[in-house]
């Protein structure tokens, strides 16, 4: 591997990120999945970094899950994201920055689709003001919350209470690095790094002390494909994408996985359990599975947040082993521990995959 | 016939090639190169399709031509004014002459490899390129080939290709293809080689007995299907995918050293000649000549020609004819108009 | 194991670095013209058997060196050996002779 060759590649694909004042929109999944990501990309953003981020209580889904998995047509998908950049304009914001990357592919499609097809901004402008008695103006920049926590990805290393090393080795943290497929297959230019080397979340572990495995199906998709886990009998299709990963990735015995997608986390996470329960193989030698974490929570082990904040209990893998191997202080028996110290209770240990 | 200067720019294969032709029809060719040697890419290829014939051979019987010709190495053209039918020329080493015709032989650049970045070529270690595996056919110093025992080449990079804006054939690539694999399957005989084409284009005199050669005698495997990614396993061999679309299937292998058959694009500055001599370029981006059948040799340019591959991808035997044809072309001219 | 109701598939690639290619060297060294077909598909287009079957000499050729073996085998048997297909081959391939060497090859393999 020469790593000059990459990085001639990542200098071509950089783009613009404005300073400060963004406008944020949630994931509709995210929330759910991985609860404590959002709220944490907010408060190192806001606190830790100092910087002005509006959520407007009114933004809705961006209607990226209905329009790919079928159930509504291109227009409709591209009504709901006027209407978002309306929300925007009305709090007087223009660099809005979306917390997923499903969002981030259906806003960039659909900017890039009215700058050719100018006709079709016009209809949905008018759509809008039919529905909704609104006027939108488009966001001066665009970006993907990823791309927020890279550029800062310096200053957050130089708050770091941890870093991705193995404390008892020395040696860095092996992480397989998976980018969502909308992020940059679609538009290459719109991603840190472009589509075939990006170097977003590359970025962020390098600057945290980790090292990057490059395996060889490090571009294959995570397998969530909108329909192909929606409906249950597809799901086959799904689960079988996520066990080439895997297998793929295996020999490197990666310390971790990490993910800028709301669905590549979830599906790296939890199809780890089905696979070890279909085929009673797991992909660690400890026989946890190899923890897959969100940019933000990885963020957040760096800064020192409480793992079990983080919402860390919430995967599927166990993160245990991760934090060992960080040296991050953590109290076991916190961990179903909620809100108040309300007890979460525990979940049933799984037969192939350990879980405690 | 009062004696002509003639102004060659570039001295390839076509430059030569023409400016000999020149001189035997009594005129006074001056080649003007910009690199400290001439031979064009004829000079760093080991061996030449369809028979594997040396470079060097040819090279030598260029050059042995052209001996008796005004040469004008690592020289660069300033500026060409045209006044009253006469071509005023300035070079970057100062000279100054006068010419009554110019012949553009300004040639082809082979595309760069790292604009598939797919391909992974600059960051793989194991991929290489046709001119870089021509070299290591001459000199034998190439850590990267290794005793190989699996090889892929892969056809027409950065040919036929919206991505990288080239949608044209280059025209030679086929045929290098399956010449280099016999030659190192010749080198390697346990290895497997495999070529990866869309089509082969085996168009020109014994070419079509070259595939067949490469099939039967070196048992060289063509598959019918592009290569779509290369990346690198924990060994550092290299894993391609591509479709065998003669089966309809995907098909995934390891390789101990991937070659790119890198396609031909214009010269690097010629834009700058171009300009001079106020010449368009073609959708292909090559210079534009004046058709495709009689007007081969001409540009609208009057005085101005052109040979060799510098309006479209050409092989050897189609430079070196043309470069006849364009000596023919300004012998014409120059009787009828100067 | 758990039954989810789904499971994993097996990859439809054909993995090369897999493909045992014993067999077929052997019918290669015992029919080298075998190596000269450009799919240009005349055997299959005159096939007798093709017309009302998968059967295809070029299919049948590409699948044992692909190590679809089984699938290659059971083309061979609906092979009615009524020669068209060496009457037109364009590079002159003993499409017949490979065919006969295939069972016995492939079936020796078998006992």
């Amino acid at each position: 591997m020469i790593v000059e060759g990459k990085q001639k590649i990542w200098a071509d694909y950089q783009k613009d990120i404005p300073d400060d004042h963004y406008y944020y929109v949630r994931s509709c999944i995210r929330q759910s999945f991985f609860p404590a990501s959002e709220v944490t990309f907010l408060d190192i953003t806001r606190n830790k970094l100092g910087k002005d981020f509006y959520e407007n209580p009114y933004h809705t889904t961006c209607g990226g899950i209905a329009y790919h998995s079928d159930s509504i047509p291109q227009e409709t998908a591209m009504t709901i994201i006027a209407r978002q950049f309306a929300l925007m304009h009305e709090s007087g914001y223009e660099n809005y920055v979306c917390s997923c990357i499903t969002s981030f592919g259906c806003y960039t499609e659909t900017l890039e689709t009215w700058h050719e097809f100018p006709e079709l901004e016009d209809r949905i402008r008018q759509y809008l003001w039919d529905s909704c008695k609104k006027e939108f103006a488009k966001p001066k920049y665009l970006a993907h919350s990823s791309d927020i926590i890279y550029k800062f990805r310096h200053e957050i290393a130089k708050q770091a209470k941890y870093k991705l090393v193995n404390v008892k080795t020395g040696k860095p943290l092996k992480v397989v690095e998976h980018i969502g497929c909308h992020y940059s297959k679609m538009f290459p230019s719109k991603g840190f790094g472009g589509a075939e080397y990006p170097h977003v979340l590359v970025g962020m572990v390098e600057a945290w002390g980790g090292e990057v495995v490059d395996y060889p199906e490090r571009r294959h998709c995570c397998g969530f494909g909108f329909r192909q886990y929606l409906i249950q009998a597809n799901r086959g299709y799904s689960v079988s994408n996520t066990h080439k990963k895997f297998e793929s990735m295996e020999p490197y015995e990666p310390d971790l996985i990490i993910t800028n997608c709301p669905g590549c986390p979830y599906f790296l996470d939890r199809w780890q359990y089905v696979i070890a329960e279909q085929t009673g193989k797991t992909y660690s030698k400890n026989g946890y599975g190899i923890p897959a974490l969100t940019y933000e929570e990885v963020a957040g082990l760096v800064l020192g947040y409480n793992p079990w904040d983080l919402g860390l209990q919430i995967h599927q893998v166990a993160i245990e082993p991760l934090l060992e191997k960080m040296g991050v202080e953590y109290d076991p028996k916190a961990k179903y521990k909620g809100i108040n110290n309300k007890d979460l209770g525990t979940p049933e240990n799984p037969i192939n995959i350990k879980l405690i | 016939m009062k004696e002509h200067n003639i102004l060659i720019i570039g001295g390839g294969p076509a430059g030569m090639e023409t400016a000999y032709q020149l001189k035997q029809l009594g005129l006074k060719p001056i080649i003007i190169e910009r690199n400290d040697r001439l031979g064009g890419h004829l000079a760093q290829w080991d061996r030449l399709f369809p028979t594997s014939e040396t470079a060097v051979g040819l090279l030598e019987r260029l050059k042995e031509n052209t001996k008796d010709i005004e040469v004008k190495l690592d020289s660069r053209i300033t500026n060409i004014e045209k006044i009253n039918g006469t071509f005023h020329v300035s070079l970057s080493t100062n000279k100054n002459f006068e010419v009554d015709a110019v012949v553009v032989c300004t040639g082809f650049e082979l595309f760069n490899a790292e604009r598939k970045q797919e391909y992974g070529y600059g960051i793989y270690d194991r991929v290489i390129t046709n001119a870089e595996l021509e070299d290591y056919f001459k000199t034998h110093d190439d850590k990267r080939v290794d005793e190989p025992r699996r090889i892929g080449f892969v056809h027409c990079v950065g040919s036929r290709d919206v991505k990288v804006n080239n949608t044209y054939c280059s025209k030679v690539c086929c045929a290098t293809a399956l010449k280099q694999a016999c030659e190192i399957k010749d080198e390697f005989p346990d290895a497997d080689v495999y070529c990866f084409y869309m089509d082969l284009r085996m168009f020109g005199k014994g070419y079509e007995d070259l595939y067949l050669r490469a099939q039967k005698d070196f048992d060289i495997k063509c598959v019918r299907g592009r290569v779509c990614e290369v990346s690198e396993n924990i060994e550092g061999k290299l894993v391609i995918k591509a479709e065998d679309t003669l089966l309809g299937t995907p098909m995934k292998m390891t390789l101990d050293l991937l070659v790119l058959m890198c396609g031909m694009e214009k010269a690097k500055g010629v834009e700058e000649i171009q300009k001079m001599l106020n010449l368009e370029s073609n959708n292909d981006g090559f210079i534009e000549n004046s058709g495709s059948f009689v007007g081969i040799n001409r540009t609208k340019g009057k005085g101005v020609f052109v040979a060799g591959a510098c309006t479209s991808p050409k092989t050897l035997p189609d430079t070196i004819a043309e470069a006849r044809s364009t000596a023919m072309e300004v012998f014409n001219y120059l009787i009828h108009n100067c | 194991m758990i039954d989810f109701g789904f499971s994993i598939s097996k990859s439809s690639h054909i993995q090369m670095d897999n493909v045992d290619l014993k067999l077929f060297n052997k019918l290669e060294a015992l029919n080298p013209d075998i190596s000269t077909c450009m799919a240009c598909g005349l055997c299959t287009a005159t096939c007798s058997a093709g017309n009302f079957t998968d059967a295809s000499f070029r299919k049948i050729i590409l699948m044992l060196q692909r190590g679809k073996d089984k699938e290659a085998l059971e083309k061979v048997k609906k092979c009615m050996m009524c020669g068209k297909c060496i009457l037109v081959c364009s590079r002159g391939i003993n499409t017949r002779n490979i065919l006969l060497s295939i069972t016995r090859i492939y079936n020796e393999e078998d006992k």
